[in-house]
């Protein structure tokens, strides 16, 4: 009895404390702007902002409050002010359309930034036309959740990335979506933090822009259309599953570029119709299983200057050239994969080719050097080249091969 | 010369050589399509055939055909009937039936099975091949007397069109690889019929390794309706003045 008692003064002390007094802002309401109700608001309190265009010039959230936008309330930067700054934890900020920030070439100015706070929780706001979207900066155990990000930048210049964090620690980016950004998601010095779910398409730069960031994860994420494709660098114990890179064109277009990356694992992606699917420079111990690629240029380049490149039970399908390479020297390991242009037999019936599948073309590696050369593509020449070359490598790289070739495509 | 069209028609459509380069046509993009996986690869196939065996074929059997109908042109030449209808006549006898066994043998399986722009493209350009290589065969064959001479230049000429021209396109890019080709390319393309036909299905298919830098140019003007027009163009003076040479030599010529 005296335990349920004290169970339930517990319940209610806890209960009212979480709860706190609500405030209304709105047209009708006692509060006619979001400033003047977190003023008047202590920490745990919750504000609800009715639909509207409020111009707050640039609203402080400097308590442990829980914003609730009804009928996503605008909050205007008039292209001039940073729109929110969170300057307190355990805020919660839901539901609000965040617009037109400034622009500036000085100050990193964003739709809402977040200085050096944790468990903060960002869910189901739009941020439209706002230079960075959501700047997190030294922050820890914060979420940025189903938010949507748009932006009508043609300069790169003139624009900032959707969702930027610097310096944080156990973020968690969820089922946002961003478009019409520089980079979509920029991660700098962020670690153990994971990035799932997302959509980022025709951002004028990356769809993911990570550098100096480790032990971080990206799972099921869709990058499309991006100027240049997703960029992983300088960053090591990376876990990359099961994302989509698809139509990511240009000549510096990567499905993902990796420079720099060790210790990582590229697991059960997709690599569709990119100019190139992957490009790893500078990398070791980098493993990639089950990945997919298919209709890309070239579907991987591997540089001389990786090391235990590990690629195993892919699928290459309908790609333009398999491998690419820009030396003699493979440190690197094919095997088991399947390649849609191999062209040996299988006279024991295991499922796996009986001769090696050498996967970088001649002529590719021309093309490579000389661009124009592409005139040539498909090209009785250009066939001749390769033959030759495949019956006797003497320039493209003798080891780089696949010695255990599949017969048929795994199911991917 | 209508009648002439008429006779040397019905003359080709019965010849064994051409129902079999229909046939073997037919049975390849038949084969090509059942057999890949995928049709892109089938695509890829096809073209690649298209533009090695059409022009052999078209320029090897046109001026083997010309120079076995000497004596029949020496009759027609006897009749009140002008040179260069005579002539014409021919070029048009031997261009629509190679282009009938081109359509019959490729283009009907190719717009059947697939349904793209490429497809038609490649229909197209199939036809347009046909008639380029008739056109040059008709010049090989009324520079020289000797039949010999006439089909060995006939095939040189395909050699240099499908193999030697690449090489010394290859060459020129090595040699100015410090400079911006990508221009210079795009117009030496339009000196050989069969690059520029590739590059132009090409166009419309790898997208992806196309869209590098020299690709994007590319693209931008192939790829859009003035380039593919001007091409055509290109392509149709590639028929009309060889064409007009050979003609212009016949009517002078001492047979």
């Amino acid at each position: 009895m005296r335990a349920a008692l004290a169970i339930a003064v517990w319940a209610i002390t806890f209960c009212g404390k979480a709860s706190g007094n609500s405030l209304y802002v709105g047209p009708n309401e006692v509060y006619r702007t979001i400033a003047s109700a977190v003023s008047a608001s202590v920490a745990g309190d919750t504000v609800y902002v009715a639909g509207g265009t409020y111009r707050e010039q640039r609203l402080k959230i400097d308590k442990a409050l829980t914003l609730i936008g009804k009928n996503f309330p605008v909050i205007d930067g008039e292209n001039k002010y940073e729109n929110v700054s969170v300057l307190a934890d355990h805020v919660v900020f839901t539901g609000f359309a965040v617009c037109n920030s400034g622009v500036s070439s000085m100050n990193d100015i964003a739709g809402l930034k977040i200085y050096d706070r944790a468990n903060v929780l960002i869910e189901g706001n739009r941020f439209e036309n706002c230079f960075f979207g959501i700047y997190a900066q030294k922050c820890t155990d914060c979420i940025i959740r189903n938010n949507t990000l748009v932006a009508r930048k043609i300069q790169e210049q003139q624009s900032g990335n959707g969702i930027h964090c610097w310096k944080c620690d156990n973020m968690q980016i969820i089922a946002n979506s961003v478009t019409g950004q520089r980079d979509g998601i920029y991660f700098e010095f962020v670690t153990h933090s994971v990035i799932w779910r997302n959509i980022s398409s025709r951002n004028l730069r990356y769809g993911l822009h990570f550098m100096f960031s480790n032990s971080d994860t990206y799972a099921a994420n869709i990058f499309e259309h991006n100027g240049a494709g997703v960029s992983v660098m300088f960053s090591n114990h990376v876990t990359m599953l099961h994302n989509y890179f698809r139509d990511n064109q240009g000549d510096a277009a990567y499905g993902i570029l990796l420079k720099e990356i060790s210790d990582s694992y590229i697991d059960g992606n997709y690599f569709v119709g990119n100019t190139s699917g992957i490009l790893v420079e500078g990398a070791s111990r980098v493993s990639m299983f089950r990945n997919s690629f298919r209709s890309n240029g070239w579907a991987i380049k591997v540089q001389a200057s990786c090391q235990e490149i590990e690629l195993k039970g892919n699928n290459f399908m309908g790609n333009t050239y398999d491998v690419g390479t820009n030396g003699s020297l493979v440190l690197n390991t094919f095997d088991g994969n399947y390649w849609d242009k191999y062209e040996g037999y299988d006279l024991n019936k295991d499922k796996v080719g009986d001769v090696p599948y050498h996967p970088v073309s001649l002529f590719g590696m021309i093309t490579e050097k000389y661009p124009v050369a592409m005139m040539l593509f498909h090209s009785l020449t250009a066939a001749l080249i390769d033959k030759t070359e495949r019956v006797l490598p003497s320039i493209t790289p003798e080891l780089l091969k696949d010695n255990h070739p599949l017969m048929k495509p795994l199911k991917l | 010369m209508l009648k002439v069209v008429k006779y040397i028609l019905t003359d080709i459509l019965r010849n064994k050589v051409v129902i079999g380069y229909a046939l073997l046509l037919l049975l390849v993009s038949l084969s090509v399509f059942s057999l890949e996986d995928n049709s892109q690869k089938g695509m890829l196939s096809l073209l690649n055939i298209t533009l090695f065996i059409v022009p052999l074929v078209c320029i090897v059997f046109s001026t083997i055909y010309l120079y076995n109908s000497a004596e029949f042109i020496e009759l027609l030449v006897s009749q009140p009937v002008r040179r260069s209808s005579i002539w014409l006549g021919i070029w048009f006898g031997l261009a629509i039936a190679l282009s009938l066994a081109f359509v019959a043998g490729a283009g009907l399986p190719l717009l059947l099975l697939r349904h793209d722009a490429s497809a038609v493209l490649l229909f197209f350009i199939g036809i347009i091949l046909s008639l380029v290589f008739v056109s040059v065969a008709m010049v090989s064959a009324v520079i020289s007397r000797d039949k010999a001479r006439g089909i060995g230049m006939s095939v040189l000429l395909w050699l240099y069109f499908a193999l030697v021209f690449d090489g010394i396109v290859l060459f020129f890019l090595f040699q100015f690889a410090d400079y911006p080709l990508e221009k210079a390319m795009m117009v030496l393309s339009s000196f050989n019929p069969i690059d520029l036909a590739r590059i132009l299905v090409l166009l419309q298919m790898d997208v992806s390794a196309l869209m590098g830098y020299t690709g994007a140019i590319f693209k931008d003007f192939f790829g859009t309706a003035l380039g593919i027009g001007v091409s055509f163009v290109v392509l149709v003076a590639w028929v009309v003045l060889p064409l007009w040479y050979s003609v212009k030599r016949f009517e002078h010529k001492d047979l």
